[in-house]
């Protein structure tokens, strides 16, 4: 097959692309320039589409003997990663930027030129399975290692996209076993520390980042009974389940800690309550996707048992899910959790799985608690 | 389609010349610091001396008036820097600085850099669609600023879209109240008729990798009236004009290179010239969409580098033609790009007035003195196919085709 093998210039994608080169495939590397500001230097673990990771990319697929390419859809990921994380958060909703990312940038965009460039397939070091059914269609799996397991945010690749995905590190036992592979290729990224946090944050400060991006205007904060408590700069600043930094003067009347329940852009409101109002039993996502062919289930409207996600590595707990349509005939995945989760924000993906295999995914319109009803605030 | 690459890149760098080659290698195995006053340095001294004659002779210039630099680069900042810093100490209200927005980045930033750290007041000389030079408007520039132009400088030849500039009438229009003007001749030196003396440049930039000798070693022609303040300090080397050790090595190749090339000039340029238009002539048929930059110039009139082709192909990115040429083992070019690789919309199209769309759907051939018959073949067997695939790849980054999850649904 003729690979494209995207290069972030980390250790995982040089020796997945180095798999791919090994296993007989037609390997070209290429390195996604997505910041506007190409040629910043890296500062510590964080920040991509640097000197140093495009040159890092650049000596990996020299050491592999592969072409290697920069390419520019830093446009592309402006619009369609950054923007949307900044006008979801002024809609006082949680993103993930990086499944934005996999959605319409890595295989999206890159795919659709990759394709129509003659190749077959993207290759990534994300860790993560695409295993075929027996009649040949994708499905995602989770990884080997299910602590590194990143399936998570891939959750969102529907079917003609994983009909073109490698991910050659599935099977890999650890992240330690990829550095030491790495080490005995003589790929100079093995030490590489990981990246972390959001790339187009080079500090890690996404409050201070999107506080010079969004207009915040101070409103107020109120309890869960709808009782004014106190003032807040800006609505946009707070997420649910945050603890800290409320500054409410007067305590609860129970003397417990008060946790953000809700945020309310349009009225420029903070809900907040007691901790035991942030457990959900009820996530109601809405773009719902499937990853490869849907369940039986789905198509029926039926029940079905699933195990629920709604973080990169938060714990998956078990549920009963269905699919409902609007009168719109939009579908919308409706997951009953059996046991609650906590602090759970609209605008966050919930990915449903079966065993290791991922099903699909929605993004959390409403996480209702059957204990609470939001309504009582006005 | 055999398997060797085709090398149509020769304005990025060339081939080196044989017998460039060998006097290199030679000399690098000798011992002696030109600056010796014994036995070994006055051999290093020697090499060096008679490749300053071969250069001068090929420029047009006086053996003295050759300062050796690191490459075309360094001479740009020297020049640049040596006139604005020399002009404004005279007269410290001499600080505009006449240039064209298709000069290399060697001066485009060093004229920048003059301007955000040394007071210096840009002045942009207009440019046609060909990206010629706009000689009465540039003229009338310097007749209106003429007591506060620090200095006027504009290259001999583009780059990128191959134009040759009207620099002797310029040059001689500014000499006329005084104002020196200094050209990148780094692309035009060796290709078209490029005569120092008579041209009443006052500083010309050259560079050897550009002409078959190795990289690492330029110069700076610097007329002897013309008074330069130095950039680097040292040990006086070079009129006191660029200090440090000269390489007599590379100064050997350079001046056998600049001695074949200039030989061979005419023979060469109409070799290429003729290979130049035959490919345009195929490439109207081939691909009438396509545009060629720069001015026409078939059969030789002088406008254009004989081995210069530029063109934009329309709908399609200039990398994802690159890469598909690369592919198949074609080396082009799109202008240029930045230190982590991006590739950027040529600035020289910018400054010819295309949009951003049609300077970044850009590609450049250059010929050069390795260039045959069948390198021309395969490029032209190769292109409509290559741009129908890019092309394809171009409109994808518009328009996807990809099923995603977001597809269909709005918020």
């Amino acid at each position: 097959m003729k690979v494209l093998a995207a290069m972030s210039g980390g250790v995982d994608s040089a020796v997945a692309a180095a798999r791919a080169v090994e296993a007989g495939h037609d390997v070209v590397g290429v390195h996604l320039a997505l910041s506007r500001m190409p040629g910043t230097l890296r500062t510590g673990s964080r920040g991509c589409c640097t000197i140093e990771d495009s040159s890092d990319a650049w000596r990996a697929c020299d050491k592999l003997g592969i072409p290697f390419y920069v390419w520019d859809f830093s446009d592309r990921f402006s619009e369609d990663v950054v923007e949307d994380f900044i006008s979801e958060y002024e809609a006082g909703r949680t993103p993930n930027p990086c499944m934005r990312c996999n959605e319409k940038i890595k295989f999206a965009a890159l795919l659709e030129k990759a394709l129509a460039l003659g190749f077959d397939a993207v290759c990534t070091g994300h860790y993560a399975k695409v295993i075929r059914d027996q009649d040949g269609n994708p499905e995602l799996h989770r990884a080997a290692d299910w602590a590194k397991d990143q399936s998570y945010v891939l959750g969102v690749l529907t079917h003609q996209q994983l009909e073109h995905c490698m991910f050659p590190l599935a099977e890999t036992p650890s992240k330690a076993q990829v550095r030491a592979e790495a080490a005995e290729r003589g790929l100079t990224v093995a030490n590489k520390p990981d990246s972390h946090d959001i790339c187009f944050i080079p500090d890690g400060d996404t409050r201070g980042w999107l506080a010079e991006r969004i207009e915040m205007k101070p409103g107020v904060i109120v309890d869960q009974d709808g009782n004014e408590l106190g003032e807040h700069p800006g609505a946009q600043a707070f997420t649910v389940g945050q603890r800290k930094g409320l500054r409410l003067g007067r305590p609860a009347a129970d003397g417990k800690p008060r946790f953000v329940l809700e945020i309310r852009p349009k009225d420029n409101k903070v809900i907040v309550g007691p901790e035991a109002l942030l457990a959900v039993d009820e996530l109601r996502g809405i773009r719902v996707s499937w990853a490869g062919l849907p369940i039986t289930e789905v198509a029926a409207g039926a029940r079905f048992d699933c195990m629920v996600q709604v973080r990169a590595h938060g714990d998956p707990v078990a549920a009963v899910a269905h699919v409902e349509r609007t009168e719109h005939g939009i579908p919308v995945l409706v997951t009953r959790l059996l046991e609650p989760m906590r602090g759970v924000a609209p605008g966050q993906t919930m990915v449903i799985y079966q065993g290791s295999r991922v099903l699909g995914q929605a993004t959390i319109d409403s996480a209702r608690s059957t204990a609470w009803d939001p309504a009582k605030v006005s | 389609m055999n398997n060797t690459p085709v090398y149509l890149d020769h304005a990025a760098t060339t081939d080196i010349n044989r017998a460039a080659l060998a006097v290199l290698s030679e000399q690098m195995t000798r011992t002696g610091n030109p600056s010796s006053l014994h036995g070994a340095g006055r051999q290093a001294n020697r090499v060096v001396d008679d490749a300053r004659g071969q250069i001068a002779r090929a420029a047009g210039a006086h053996p003295s008036e050759v300062v050796f630099t690191s490459g075309g680069t360094e001479s740009d900042n020297l020049a640049l820097k040596g006139l604005y810093w020399n002009r404004r100490a005279a007269n410290p209200q001499t600080r505009l600085i006449l240039l064209s927005g298709m000069e290399h980045h060697a001066v485009l930033d060093t004229a920048e850099w003059l301007q955000a750290h040394e007071g210096a007041e840009l002045c942009w000389m207009p440019v046609d669609a060909d990206g010629v030079l706009d000689l009465h408007s540039a003229m009338a520039l310097i007749d209106e600023h003429a007591e506060r132009i620090a200095l006027v400088t504009l290259m001999w030849a583009n780059n990128e879209v191959g134009s040759v500039q009207p620099v002797p009438a310029l040059a001689e229009y500014a000499a006329g109240y005084g104002i020196p003007l200094h050209t990148d001749a780094v692309q035009a030196f060796t290709s078209v008729p490029t005569d120092f003396a008579t041209s009443q440049a006052a500083t010309m930039a050259i560079s050897a990798h550009k002409i078959g000798g190795p990289v690492g070693i330029g110069a700076l022609l610097v007329r002897r009236d013309i008074v330069l303040t130095p950039v680097q300090h040292g040990g006086g080397h070079e009129r006191k004009l660029r200090s440090g050790t000269l390489n007599a090595a590379l100064a050997a190749g350079f001046g056998i290179a600049a001695q074949e090339a200039s030989g061979h000039r005419e023979a060469e340029s109409s070799r290429l010239g003729a290979l130049r238009d035959r490919a345009v002539a195929a490439i109207a048929e081939l691909i009438p969409e396509a545009v060629l930059n720069g001015p026409a110039d078939p059969g030789g009139t002088g406008k254009r580098l004989p081995g210069n082709l530029h063109y934009t192909f329309p709908g399609c990115e200039g990398d994802s033609l690159l890469f598909v040429l690369d592919m198949l083992g074609i080396h082009s070019s799109t202008g240029s790009a930045c230190t982590a690789g991006v590739p950027q919309p040529s600035h020289v199209l910018l400054a010819m007035g295309r949009d951003a769309r049609t300077a970044r759907s850009v590609q450049r051939f250059t010929f050069g003195h390795s260039t045959s018959d069948a390198d021309v073949d395969k490029l032209l067997e190769a292109l409509p196919e290559a741009y129908a695939r890019a092309k394809k790849a171009g409109m994808a980054a518009d328009e996807s085709s990809i099923r995603t999850a977001g597809t269909g649904f709005t918020r």
